[in-house]
């Protein structure tokens, strides 16, 4: 069997599936369901001075007839009493000990808010804290959530004044909404955060009705912008993870989300750097029992990889991560179409000629047979025909042996500069 | 469906009748839509035969856009609606579809059928008659064909008028195709489609008895002959003559026109032949609740033209097939009511010219099968008199034509439809009908534009 374990900068949990501070951690009633259902951790759903919510709250975009792509919500933290997710977390802990709870929390920024709040849910015993410094919605026209998160000063003050009182590991969720996260979780490891966790939701609109011509979703016919997630959002997420992982200033464990759904996903956000990962909209759309294929799909790829530990795979492909002026302008790769597989579709022929570089041709064999050929010479390796083909296997981008030495666009211009100035010389 | 007798004949047999196959769902027509790869040069536009846009209207539905998805539809075929529910898509559209090759193909027929569907529920007009452009065509028949070439010549601005010796038009759609494939509401709206561009159409006229080709000829810029086919002949063998002998085109039309009969009830039928016809005829027995119906054929499975899926289905609806089996003769009794069909078994000897092989009779094979009703399927004969009067070349009825312009031997006579299908020409689906409308349409269309510009 292989360890599932994972330990994210002293949070330890049975596995690395947690659940994100969001609608399926309301309460304790929820986060038990979870537990009992295989869930590592759960991240409580964030506590704060209750609020009141809007009826009318979700929204999600399809695509092609499928269901949740992105998903889109305007719902705030708890609107229950602190007391009594205290109590709740008291019990769930106590019923689960062995399982995560982390309490995400968010008040105003003020220390002895900050100070209050840290120790009473220490007090029930939780196994860390998450800084909602994230939320888009709502929270942050009242200047928290992420409007204190995209101000750097006020992630690390913040964060500081948390880890003057906490006793447990304190993560600081950082929001996408910001030219580059690397500045705010500098500033959150400057503060002191013992690990960062993101991305929280990332503004959005979910859409426009065209019959009403109403927002989506409204309340009474008005609209706010909410917080998007799901699979649409999964890219932009595992490129922050990438880049916070890759940041030697950014020397605190990652905890990975956006648009995680399977195991395949949290496979990837892991390697990219992330210790463990959260989910939400997966849960949310076909409920906790997602998790055991989660287990069981990594537990077999981590078998099938000659792996131990899930621990093994943290980080290994971030070294593979870099700047575009590093990547080898001489590298080529070409497509090439394998008419036993194609069935002819011409995606990849309409594709390049409209929108690439016009290097499919559609041809004909001597029988009248139709067949499609790449024409090599012209192919600059775009992937774009290997995209669009709707068959496994039908087009290869294969690689092509070159005379040229490895020449990245940094290498190249270095060299320029040297002979620049030897000329000058 | 599969009907035992007793449920059928406790079902009324309204109910028989109604269409078998639902609809796609809107969200089963979604999943489908979204499920085609919208192809480029695709396939399915070739094989069929009226070249519908198919990844265009597929598209349409996948977007929400079902008028428009719709409108390209009966763009290129103005009888689309029938059509999503009448043609052989597994040997046409869907039979081309390239995920043939990987997973299973698009759901073409029943997408055309949604966007249609949708189109007729929500009365939707879908096109607008051209500016008239001063010139006249009579079409003579208002099927498939004579109304696919009404509607290109009403697009074009022609002022179209369609004889029609029917009560209705519509042609096989309306009166040759069972219910329960084709809703008879379904070939009206077509129909209507094709009036609503200022078509007007002469029902209850027929050329040749209440007015003369001549006439047509006379005062029409161009004629269209598109008038199909007539009766089911004779067996030619000995009983044939009594009442309980059916041509299957009537008995087909009966249960389209006329209140359902309950006279079939418990009776013992035999259909002779095994084409799209015999098929008909033979599923429209068992939902008239016949209590057994066989279906007698000299050749075999290979040979018979009904399609697959027509087979199929009458497989399914209980129908029992007799291969290598040919009628000899009807016997009566002495009230002339039919007590048994004596038939005589076949073997396939030599292909004939038209490649299929020649049924031979085996000696002293006869047996006979006690049925009550003995339907005729065995094709259909020519509106010949018609023919002459127009004094058309032909050979046995089938009407000569030039192949590019679809003249017959006078120049302003053009012909289309079944009146051309036969003797290795043509094809006998209504697609196919429909398309050779069109094509008249345009060579009328070019003829008179050539003529215009050389008056100029």
């Amino acid at each position: 069997m292989v360890d599932l374990r994972t330990n994210l900068a002293g949070i330890t949990s049975p596995n690395p599936f947690w659940l994100a501070s969001a609608p399926p951690t309301n309460s304790g009633y929820q986060v038990q369901r979870a537990f009992e259902a295989g869930w590592g951790g759960a991240v409580w759903k964030t506590l704060g001075d209750p609020i009141l919510n809007v009826s009318s709250r979700f929204a999600a975009v399809s695509f092609n007839g499928q269901r949740i792509a992105g998903f889109n919500n305007i719902e705030l933290i708890t609107d229950r009493p602190l007391e009594v997710n205290l109590k709740e977390i008291a019990e769930t802990k106590k019923r689960f000990p062995n399982h995560t709870i982390v309490a995400s929390l968010m008040v105003e920024p003020n220390q002895d808010k900050w100070h209050e709040i840290v120790k009473q849910v220490e007090a029930v015993g939780v196994d860390g804290l998450e800084l909602n410094f994230g939320c888009p919605h709502g929270m942050a026209e009242r200047g928290m959530g992420s409007a204190s998160g995209q101000i750097p000063e006020l992630v690390e003050k913040q964060t500081y004044w948390v880890k003057e009182v906490a006793q447990t590991p304190v993560i600081v969720k950082l929001t996408p909404n910001i030219t580059d996260i690397t500045i705010t979780a500098e500033a959150a490891v400057k503060g002191g955060a013992n690990a960062v966790s993101m991305i929280n939701t990332i503004n959005s609109l979910a859409g426009v009705d065209i019959d009403s011509w109403n927002t989506i979703p409204h309340v009474a016919g008005k609209g706010a912008h909410g917080g998007y997630c799901g699979p649409a959002v999964k890219p932009i997420a595992l490129n922050m993870v990438a880049d916070c992982a890759r940041n030697p200033l950014i020397h605190v464990p990652i905890s990975g989300m956006g648009g995680v759904s399977d195991w395949k996903n949290a496979v990837e956000f892991m390697l990219m750097g992330a210790s463990n990962v959260q989910v939400c909209t997966a849960a949310m759309h076909h409920g906790f029992r997602i998790v055991e294929d989660m287990i069981d799909g990594l537990s077999n790829y981590l078998e099938e990889k000659g792996l131990f530990s899930v621990s093994e795979l943290v980080g290994r492909s971030v070294q593979k991560y870099s700047d575009w002026g590093d990547l080898d302008l001489n590298h080529k790769v070409v497509a090439r179409i394998n008419t036993d597989t194609c069935i002819n579709c011409n995606k990849c022929h309409i594709a390049c000629e409209d929108t690439s570089h016009q290097c499919i041709d559609m041809l004909k064999d001597p029988a009248g047979n139709k067949y499609l050929q790449v024409r090599e010479e012209d192919c600059v390796g775009c992937n774009l025909c290997s995209i669009v083909c709707p068959v496994d296997g039908a087009i290869d981008m294969v690689e092509l042996q070159t005379e040229l030495p490895r020449m990245s666009w940094n290498e190249r211009q270095a060299i320029i500069s040297g002979i620049d100035k030897t000329v000058k010389a | 469906m599969n009907l035992d007798l007793k449920s059928r004949i406790n079902n009324n047999l309204e109910r028989n009748f109604q269409e078998v196959e639902n609809g796609l769902s809107a969200q089963e027509a979604l999943e489908e839509a979204s499920r085609c790869l919208y192809c480029y040069d695709a396939p399915c536009i070739e094989a069929c035969p009226t070249g519908i846009d198919i990844p265009s209207f597929i598209k349409k539905i996948a977007s929400g856009n079902l008028k428009g998805s719709a409108r390209t539809i009966m763009m290129e075929n103005p009888v689309g609606a029938s059509c999503s529910r009448v043609c052989p898509t597994e040997e046409l559209c869907e039979g081309s579809c390239v995920l043939n090759h990987s997973t299973k193909p698009i759901m073409i027929g029943n997408l055309q059928r949604y966007a249609t569907d949708w189109a007729i529920k929500n009365e939707q007009a879908l096109f607008k008659a051209g500016q008239k452009n001063g010139k006249s065509v009579a079409i003579i028949g208002g099927g498939p064909a004579g109304l696919s070439a009404a509607r290109e010549l009403a697009l074009l601005g022609y002022k179209v008028t369609i004889f029609e010796a029917e009560k209705e038009a519509g042609g096989l759609n309306t009166y040759g195709i069972v219910s329960f494939r084709l809703p008879q509401s379904v070939s009206f709206w077509e129909v209507e489609q094709v009036q609503s561009l200022d078509v007007e159409i002469r029902t209850n006229t027929r050329v040749g008895v209440d007015i003369q080709p001549k006439d047509l000829v006379d005062n029409y810029d161009a004629v269209v002959l598109a008038i199909g086919m007539a009766t089911v002949p004779y067996l030619g063998i000995e009983g044939e003559e009594v009442e309980g002998v059916l041509d299957a085109i009537d008995f087909v039309k009966a249960t389209k026109s006329n209140p359902l009969s309950d006279q079939y009830i418990g009776k013992r039928v035999a259909v002779i032949g095994a084409g799209n016809t015999a098929i008909d005829a033979a599923t429209c027995s068992v939902r008239l609740g016949a209590e057994s119906v066989s279906i007698v054929y000299r050749r075999t499975a290979e040979e018979m033209t009904a399609y697959p899926f027509e087979f199929e289905f009458a497989k399914q609806e209980g129908v029992e097939f007799r291969w290598l089996t040919a009628p000899k003769r009807i016997l009566l009794d002495e009230k002339e009511n039919i007590k048994s069909l004596e038939c005589v078994k076949m073997d396939l000897g030599e292909a004939s010219e038209d490649g299929r092989r020649r049924p031979v009779v085996v000696d002293r094979s006869e047996f006979l099968l006690d049925v009550d009703i003995v339907i005729r399927a065995i094709g259909q004969s020519r509106y010949i008199n018609l023919i002459k009067q127009f004094g058309l070349n032909h050979k046995d009825g089938v009407v000569t034509i030039d192949q590019e312009t679809f003249q017959t031997s006078n120049e302003s006579v053009f012909a289309c439809g079944d009146v051309i299908f036969g003797k290795g020409q043509g094809e006998a689906m209504v697609v196919s009908a429909a398309q050779q409308g069109k094509l008249v349409a345009y060579q009328i269309h070019k003829k008179t534009s050539e003529l215009a510009s050389e008056t100029v």
